[in-house]
């Protein structure tokens, strides 16, 4: 997603002099190409990320688009109360990049892995969150949302060749993207983020044993795709979500608040992260499987829903 | 327009007797820096002017200052004053854009210079000769996002950009120096890359000339030296007449509000100053 993204901040900032990208000191063999392009709309902020949103509210003030980029803890966490008091209270078009979504920094270890960003960044309803799938459609996300007059905040991956099998280039604000519809009594997988990918190899699973289930992707909050989820979800008998991601604020606790609120006879499975770091770190696809997001758990997961039904 | 630093308190114990409200040492303290900013220094033709100066109050908790120099340099209503602190107003005790003349939100310290660093870049950036100044305070050099936006400043050589650091030397709980050692605060500036001018923060004649033009090649902090609730001396000692149960202490009126007897008091030394 990485390069998709930054190859079409690229093209956009060809059009656009008004946008403008801050590094917080990090995408070494990635920021170059813009630097190299636009050297007077590119600035390392140093390791200051505090700051760094800070002079791009300042900056958005006067009339630009700043984007600003770290790694997605640092990007989200730390700053979190000047994105706050800053592009969400002065209603500018401030954007935040997060890169690294979910446990992508596997080996880096806990400070590393966001798995809070989207819940923390979503508390804010001025803040227009973006979750991509995979690489095509991250890059349409930012041609959608990068003119919008309020800020974004957008938990990217680097992952640059996955991609999620029937998405395409799809992405709406508000919109959620299916890719195969539910079945009436059937279950349906709800995915967010490049675990997406994960998500789809297990309907592909189920569906080679004869259970063939919906598969939707969730890319944005604020607006969420609240309608969207709620017709997805009305004939279904059994929803699973996944992410990598905290329950609290994420995924499966917008598609809880849509079933519950929406009266939805749909039974729920949340595969999300339940525990907090333990010591022990490993790759992205470990990660997934230690914390039970991995296809198997949730092909499991859908043939207990199922099987309980029947 | 002159604008007189009496008028903004009389402005400022007017309206915090009125709604019964603290913070007002803090906005006593800054009146004469407003009145020179805002009479003097800034370059404003209309509070929504692309190119007019950009004035930052970090300390957000003063901003009942500022609502009084605003007024009276009539960018907004006398009678916007009366809603301060109200229902449904934009005029809270920390600042907010809703309201003319203010040009960024502030209440959280530490915030402010950053978006004055941003403020600042995006002017040379646009090559617009507009200036932007930001008030922080001496407490508020306890946030360490204060000294990124130094750095960054003096990085970027950011020459149109002028922080004042009211230095009055207290914060909620007591004196900075007990609270967090901050000895020679101008020093750190300096070590910081900005070029440093002290000064006696009442003293308006000293301010119009430590905020006069701009050098080159640095950043500019001036450093200026104010007392906590400056024009009423039982409020510079940290005497609460009425309010008996409140023993003196120097920061009392950092937060306190004011009963009647002592309004009525406040009221008549501004008037024996003018």
């Amino acid at each position: 997603m990485r390069r998709a993204f930054l190859n079409a901040l690229a093209e956009i900032a060809e059009r656009d002099p008004r946008v403008v990208l801050f590094t917080g000191d990090l995408g070494y063999l990635a920021l170059e190409p813009f630097r190299d392009r636009f050297p007077d709309r590119f600035f390392n902020a140093g390791v200051a990320e505090q700051n760094m949103v800070g002079v791009a509210t300042g900056l958005a003030e006067a009339g630009f688009i700043p984007f600003v980029y770290s790694i997605a803890t640092f990007a989200a966490l730390r700053p979190f109360e000047f994105v706050r008091n800053g592009p969400v209270l002065h209603r500018l078009p401030v954007r935040v990049i997060g890169m690294g979504m979910g446990f992508e920094y596997g080996p880096q270890g806990p400070t590393h892995h966001a798995c809070e960003d989207v819940g923390v960044m979503r508390t804010l309803p001025g803040l227009t969150v973006v979750v991509p799938a995979d690489h095509a459609q991250a890059a349409a996300a930012l041609h959608a949302t990068w003119n919008l007059d309020r800020p974004v905040y957008y938990s990217l991956g680097k992952d640059d060749r996955t991609t999620v099998a029937g998405l395409g280039a799809r992405f709406g604000v508000g919109a959620l993207q299916v890719l195969r519809p539910a079945q009436a009594g059937g279950a349906a997988i709800v995915a967010m983020g490049s675990i997406a990918a994960e998500a789809a190899a297990a309907a592909d699973l189920l569906a080679a044993e004869g259970r063939p289930v919906g598969l939707a992707v969730l890319s944005t909050f604020n607006p969420a795709p609240i309608d969207d989820l709620a017709r997805f979800l009305a004939p279904c008998a059994a929803a699973v979500t996944v992410e990598a991601h905290v329950v609290a604020g994420g995924l499966g606790a917008q598609v809880a608040e849509v079933i519950a609120e929406g009266g939805l006879p749909c039974r729920l499975r949340i595969h999300a992260v339940r525990r907090s770091p333990d010591g022990y770190s490993g790759s992205q696809a470990a990660m997934w499987r230690k914390h039970g997001l991995g296809r198997e758990s949730l092909v499991a997961s859908v043939r207990e829903l199922l099987g309980a039904r029947l | 327009m002159a604008i007189s630093p009496t008028e903004i308190r009389r402005i400022v114990l007017e309206q915090a007797r009125r709604a019964n409200v603290g913070h007002i040492g803090s906005a006593m303290c800054i009146a004469d820096i407003l009145a020179v900013l805002y009479g003097e220094t800034l370059r404003i033709s209309s509070p929504g002017a692309p190119d007019r100066d950009r004035f930052v109050l970090s300390k957000g908790h003063a901003a009942l200052a500022l609502y009084a120099v605003l007024a009276l340099r009539g960018f907004i209503d006398r009678a916007v004053l009366e809603t301060y602190c109200g229902d449904d107003t934009t005029l809270a005790v920390h600042p907010e854009t809703a309201l003319p003349g203010v040009d960024f939100c502030s209440g959280s310290l530490g915030q402010g210079l950053s978006m004055a660093c941003g403020a600042a870049l995006a002017a040379r950036m646009q090559s617009s000769e507009r200036r932007v100044f930001c008030l922080i305070s001496d407490a508020e050099c306890n946030e360490g996002a204060i000294w990124e936006a130094a750095m960054f400043a003096a990085h970027h050589k950011l020459t149109n950009l002028t922080a004042i650091i009211d230095e009055n030397g207290q914060q909620a709980f007591g004196l900075t120096k007990d609270v967090l050692e901050q000895a020679n605060l101008a020093d750190r500036w300096a070590a910081f890359g900005w070029d440093v001018t002290r000064v006696d923060g009442h003293d308006t004649r000293a301010l119009a000339a430590a905020l006069g033009p701009l050098g080159a090649g640095r950043p500019r902090a001036v450093v200026a030296r104010t007392v906590l609730g400056k024009g009423v001396s039982f409020m510079e000692e940290g005497r609460a007449i009425t309010q008996t149960h409140i023993a003196q202490n120097r920061v009392n009126w950092h937060y306190l509000p004011m009963s009647d007897a002592e309004y009525a008091l406040a009221l008549a030394e501004l008037e024996r100053q003018v």
